[in-house]
């Protein structure tokens, strides 16, 4: 496990008196998956949204490799390496996949002409990395052609551009057939592969187990359990100890698993 | 957003005509249309339609509405209208008459002009991007304003400008080499420059991503009002053009200046192949319906029909064409 990334000390939203989030404790480290769950209206979303600098924290601590940032905002997010796949994907679908890839941040050459060449050849590389490639489909083809998981892979395929060290992915799978899901699953592999880290966020536990080796579970604006894959066991038990945040009565599940820990 | 299933279309493992077939159907359509109207002219009337002056008549006037059509495709694919064009081009041309009839060289006066028109495009944009306002309303409305400033100022009374004949400014810009309309050489220079902006420019580029999807482009980083505040100030410019050399043509600046351009500009826009809905458009399209709507107005009456035959034959014209590009494009969401 690389060095803390990124780490959330007493993270606080409100709006008004509500707290969406009330006070986060969470870290990244480098090159791990981390999978956040909860329900809905459980603070996921401002969650990213405060990582991703889009929305400002009410109080709290952000630190970037151990060190305190102040004014943290969406240009800062960037700078640390924290790319954001929001759930809508951003895409602009009448485009190619090349337009996609490098919108707002092209490639030029003199005059502000594009560096057509170099962007097909970085948008290949990129797609070539997380394995988003098909015989049915080249960087010039237009992306409202793609099916879901392909719409995502070009998604994946622009956020890693920035070199970014850590990829958050809003509920990539969403609305997504198996096959579909299956796809995005091998390029969260690939990017997880290249060392990056990953903020997998999801619904659907089975595809969060799937993929992440410690997990974050989210309730009611805090964080109710934080749980590596080893402790856990399998996608069921996460499933009783989600239900058990959610409804706690009767033994909780966790200690029962501390306790077999123990022994 | 739901699984889309496969279509059977979409190999990339196809020749090289087959995808430049694919990647310009709009303006190839463009092209087929004005070809088929041509041959129909040809065969009405052959004797006038050998005869190069038709040819050099209508190339004549077509510059002048290449260099509004052009900077219409920029505006219809970033997801905006400007309806307030025909009086900007009134207003460069009235900037530039006004000075080269007190004497300032027609190149300068030219500049003076431009200049004036280009302004007033940044000012319309910026009403309509920072104000928040549709572009539809708000540029009819501005429209109506500038002209009639235009016409509380000058009284209603034209600029005769027949010296301007005799400069070399006239020469250069709006003259004939051996029996070829000069304009029609700026004319193409500023679809080649146009071309290379909307396909490979960075700024052609963020025209597409906006009016594709304004929130996602706004997301990765954008300054989407930016990027629709300078495509109307390319508008002007282009209107600025427009203006200045319909008035070269006719030796005379009226208050109506370029009040007859509106209509037939929208038409060469959308006969041209660039959809209404934003995102995307071909320039190559747009200078294309500019010359079918030029053209038809001097077919029609050539061809030996009566005069009034002309707006039914432009409405056909304009309604098979749509037809036939909602048949040919597909809008992906």
């Amino acid at each position: 496990m690389g060095e803390r990334l990124i780490e959330l000390k007493e993270v606080k939203k409100s709006y008004g008196n509500v707290f969406a989030v009330g006070g986060v404790n969470m870290h990244v480290d480098g090159g791990e998956v981390v999978g956040l769950l909860g329900d809905n209206g459980a603070g996921k979303s401002t969650l990213i949204k405060i990582l991703s600098g889009v929305v400002r924290p009410t109080s709290g601590e952000i630190l970037v490799r151990g060190q305190t940032v102040h004014g943290w905002n969406a240009g800062k997010s960037r700078d640390a390496g924290i790319e954001t796949v929001f759930q809508d994907r951003a895409l602009a679908v009448q485009q190619t996949i090349v337009r996609n890839i490098f919108m707002g941040r092209e490639i030029t050459t003199a005059f502000g002409l594009l560096d057509v060449a170099k962007q097909r050849s970085e948008a290949e590389r990129l797609m070539r990395e997380i394995g988003f490639t098909s015989k049915v489909f080249s960087p010039d083809s237009i992306v409202g052609q793609l099916s879901g998981g392909e719409r995502q892979g070009v998604a994946i395929a622009r956020a890693i551009y920035n070199k970014a060290d850590l990829i958050i992915l809003d509920e990539p799978t969403t609305a997504l057939s198996l096959t579909e899901t299956e796809k995005v699953f091998r390029f969260v592999r690939n990017v997880r592969e290249s060392g990056r880290s990953i903020l997998f966020i999801g619904h659907n536990i089975h595809h969060v187990f799937d993929i992440a080796e410690r997990f974050v579970v989210l309730d009611r604006g805090r964080v109710a359990l934080e749980i590596t894959k080893a402790e856990v066991g399998s996608a069921e038990r996460l499933i009783g100890f989600m239900e058990h945040v959610a409804h706690p009565t009767g033994a909780n599940p966790l200690d029962q698993a501390q306790n077999e820990a123990a022994r | 957003m739901t699984d889309t299933p496969t279509p059977d279309n979409r190999s990339i493992e196809r020749s090289w005509a087959h995808r430049f077939v694919l990647a310009n159907r709009a303006s190839l359509g463009t092209m087929a249309v004005f070809v088929l109207m041509m041959i129909l002219f040809f065969i009405g009337n052959p004797a006038v339609f050998s005869d190069y002056r038709i040819y050099y008549s209508v190339l004549t006037t077509l510059p002048v509405a290449i260099f509004v059509v052009v900077p219409m495709v920029f505006l219809v694919t970033v997801g905006e209208i400007d309806l307030s064009f025909p009086a900007v081009m009134a207003l460069g041309a009235w900037v530039f008459a006004l000075c080269a009839q007190s004497g300032i060289d027609p190149f300068i006066s030219l500049f003076a002009g431009v200049a004036v028109a280009v302004l007033t495009g940044a000012a319309i944009g910026f009403i309509v991007v920072y104000g928040g306002l549709s572009s539809l309303v708000a540029t009819l409305g501005l429209s109506f304003l500038i002209r009639g400033g235009i016409l509380i100022a000058t009284g209603g009374k034209s600029i005769a400008m027949l010296s301007l004949k005799d400069t070399v400014a006239y020469q250069v810009l709006s003259g004939t080499i051996y029996g070829f309309p000069v304009q029609m050489i700026w004319a193409a220079l500023f679809v080649v420059a146009s071309v290379l902006l909307y396909n490979r420019h960075k700024f052609g580029a963020r025209v597409h991503c906006v009016g594709d999807n304004p929130d996602s482009a706004e997301q990765m980083g954008i300054d989407t009002k930016k990027v629709r505040v300078y495509t109307f100030v390319f508008m002007g410019f282009g209107a600025g053009l427009a203006g200045i050399f319909s008035t070269m043509i006719n030796f005379t600046w009226w208050p109506t200046t370029g009040d007859s351009y509106l209509l037939p500009t929208l038409a060469a826009v959308f006969v041209g192949g660039t959809p209404t809905w934003g995102g995307i458009g071909t320039v190559i399209g747009g200078t294309i319906g500019a010359v079918i709507v030029s053209f038809i107005q001097v077919g029609i009456v050539s061809a030996g029909l009566d005069g009034f035959y002309v707006q039914f034959f432009n409405g056909l014209i304009i309604i098979l064409s749509l037809i036939g590009h909602r048949w040919n494009q597909i809008r992906y969401r």
